[in-house]
């Protein structure tokens, strides 16, 4: 399990990649990742890329990104979702929250 | 640092002399015994730190000795080291099985006896760190299973008001569920409907417990009061999302069992499809999760929105949580969809079916931790007589009430469209001590009568539509869409007037729609249609001394009387069988 954060589009934004099982053990680096970043940021993505399994835990930390972010006006894009992933996105209906693709 | 003791045991005096004298000289307190013998009666008696044995000794070798001292030191750590001038690797070997931890070649040298004696106290150390560690983790245990076993008794009073022991439930939850984030929660409301909520909360231990006190209270609350599906899940949601932690929620399933109309009211907010399985086809259609968890999101962006099946006598609900999906096999592996898929299309007979499911995630499951983590429920539609009445009773109290008395409540197109009259009219209701025992009865009555209005009045559907199921799910659409147009109203008049043992109530309900031929539909009645797209009127009839449509067929006048038994104050007529 690891996370890392990298700035992106000139700082404006940031893409947080997600390896391997994203799950309770994740929880320190992940809010790290976008905590410590102290510019301004106007969205966030979450690359589940190498990303194999996310449980309710990883639902909870993708929900307080989301509030992190701002809440309902939060820009948040979770890409590159495998099979199994995206299933777990979907039936907690996620899609009404963050940007799916 | 306080002195160690040491206990050599050697036949030979001079090692041991030269043994003994090192050992003082490094600060080691030292007993020497001449032989095994005496070497475990020293320390039986003083229990020394180290042990240092010659192997070949008279009376008792070094070997027996270890034997014995590795026996009765147990979880403590007594470093063993044997005296040896063998060479031979089968006796070597020998002294190490027997629990030896090291050898010291004789003749001694003085510097490798230092560095080896302090190799062994750090490993000395090292286990006393351990076991200390041990024991702690132990205590701190013990003391959680205490305290989960007292908010287990809490919670169990709380969840535990309701009916998963009714007849058509059958359900498996281990003792611990709740602190695996597990609720499974059911109740009959007053119309007799049955309630059941299977919710899942993230995270687990106290955590997880602790948003499942006032889900269930919720719950068990509102349905008593006849608050319908959507409305008690948006109270639920509004105060898990006050009071859960940001990042926590609960995956829930709801539902509501109509057993006089045989239709299923469903709402799934991130759950694992539940699975309806038609009795008479051996069918199985999924209810999948069309709606965020509760507690993620409050306000309008929250849905209540349920959706409604027609379901047959025999058919059943299976719900569970992603315990059951998840469950891994040794190798890791998950029961996964398609296991589950497989135990429904390969068992015929339906009443099989549930066992079959746990066989089949044990079997999967292997003998380790059998189905700890497991929630699984399965609720089948009956004929209402079936199921026994636990309904909601109010008690009959001595306050004196006033006894003759009318009420006016006349709902306009905006509460038509946003707000449930019956609990508000129920509670009111209720605080007329002698309608009391009346309860049940009368939430039904009420019920019936607003949903004719309202549906086949105000709204001109057509309740024939009901009789396929297409056409069931047709009828819920038209409303939604006529509902948020209408102009109309609904108007319920009570009249009442009891006396301390008889009572009589008079319901008018009067709705703006056009009316019916009710004339033409009395013979339809008489003649033997009772299916559930009539107006209720077999249920009203047999819950009423009198039904009679007036006017163009837009009002309804309904009489209830009773005799007050003061013996029996609370029995519900309605719903005994």
């Amino acid at each position: 399990m690891a996370v890392h954060a990298e700035l992106e589009n000139e700082g404006s934004a940031v893409r947080i990649v997600v390896e391997g099982r994203f799950d309770f053990s994740a929880h320190k680096d992940f809010r790290e990742s976008y905590e410590k970043i102290e510019t301004p940021v106007e969205g966030y993505t979450v690359d589940m890329q190498n990303a194999t399994y996310l449980d309710s835990s990883a639902l909870g930390m993708l929900l307080l990104l989301r509030d992190f972010a701002g809440g309902d006006s939060a820009e948040v894009s979770i890409v590159n979702c495998n099979t199994d992933v995206r299933k777990i996105l979907s039936i907690s209906n996620f899609e009404q929250l963050f940007r799916i693709h | 640092m306080t002195s160690r003791t040491v206990l050599i045991a050697d036949d030979n005096r001079m090692d041991r002399m030269v043994l003994t004298q090192i050992l003082r000289k490094e600060g080691y307190e030292v007993l020497a015994a001449v032989d095994g013998v005496e070497a475990l009666e020293l320390y039986a008696t003083s229990e020394p730190e180290i042990v240092l044995l010659d192997a070949l000794m008279p009376r008792m070798d070094g070997i027996e000795v270890a034997r014995s001292i590795k026996q009765q030191s147990g979880d403590q750590f007594v470093p063993i080291v044997f005296l040896t001038s063998l060479t031979d690797a089968d006796e070597l070997a020998r002294c190490l099985d027997a629990g030896g931890d090291d050898f010291l070649n004789k003749p001694y040298n003085q510097v490798i006896l230092k560095a080896k004696l302090s190799a062994l106290e750090r490993m000395r150390q090292l286990n006393v760190t351990v076991i200390d560690q041990r024991d702690q983790i132990a205590q701190h245990n013990n003391h959680l299973m205490h305290e989960q076993e007292a908010a287990k008794a809490v919670f169990d009073s709380v969840a535990h008001t309701g009916c998963l022991d009714a007849a058509n439930i059958r359900s498996h939850i281990s003792p611990l569920a709740v602190f695996n984030g597990d609720v499974l929660l059911a109740a009959r409301s007053p119309s007799g409907n049955m309630h059941v909520l299977i919710g899942d909360f993230t995270g687990h231990g106290l955590t997880a417990a602790i948003g499942a006190m006032p889900l269930a209270e919720i719950f068990y609350g509102m349905t008593q009061k006849g608050f319908q599906v959507g409305e008690i899940l948006r109270e639920i949601n509004h105060k898990l999302k006050q009071i859960l932690p940001p990042g926590y929620f609960c995956c829930a399933a709801m539902f509501d069992f109509n057993f006089h109309k045989r239709v299923l009211e469903f709402w799934n907010g991130g759950l694992p499809p539940p699975f309806l399985y038609r009795h008479e086809t051996g069918d199985v259609e999924m209810i999948p999760s069309t709606h965020l968890p509760l507690g993620v999101v409050d306000g309008a962006k929250f849905s209540e929105r349920t959706q409604i099946t027609d379901m047959s006598v025999g058919d059943r609900l299976f719900l569970w949580t992603d315990g059951i999906l998840e469950s891994r096999s040794r190798s890791g592996e998950m029961f996964g969809e398609d296991r589950l898929r497989e135990v429904f299309s390969s068992t015929s007979e339906s009443n099989g079916l549930f066992n079959r499911l746990i066989e089949a995630v044990n079997a999967h499951v292997g003998e380790q931790d059998l189905d700890d983590d497991l929630t699984i429920a399965a609720i089948t539609m009956v004929e209402e007589h079936e199921v026994s009445a636990r309904v909601a009773t109010f008690e009959a109290s001595g306050q004196i009430g006033p006894e003759d008395w009318h009420l006016a409540f006349e709902l306009g197109p905006t509460s038509l469209r946003v707000f449930n009259p019956l609990p508000l009219l129920q509670h009111i209701l209720m605080e007329v001590p002698q309608l009391r025992p009346q309860g049940g009865k009368l939430f039904t009555v009420l019920s019936e009568l607003y949903s004719n209005g309202l549906e086949h009045g105000v709204l001109g559907l057509d309740s024939r539509l009901k009789r396929s199921a297409e056409g069931f799910a047709e009828y819920y659409e038209k409303r939604a869409e006529a509902l948020a147009t209408t102009q109309g109203f609904v108007r319920f008049e009570f009249d009442c007037r009891t006396s301390a043992t008889v009572g009589e109530l008079s319901i008018r309900v009067i709705d703006s729609g056009e009316g019916f031929d009710y004339k033409a539909r009395e013979n339809v009645s008489a003649s033997g249609n009772t299916g559930y797209h009539g107006r209720g009127l077999p249920l009203l009839s047999s819950l009423c001394r009198s039904i009679e449509y007036q006017g163009k067929g837009n009002e309804v006048l309904v009489k209830m009387d009773w005799t007050l038994d003061a013996s029996d104050s609370s029995a519900d007529p309605a719903f005994v069988h």
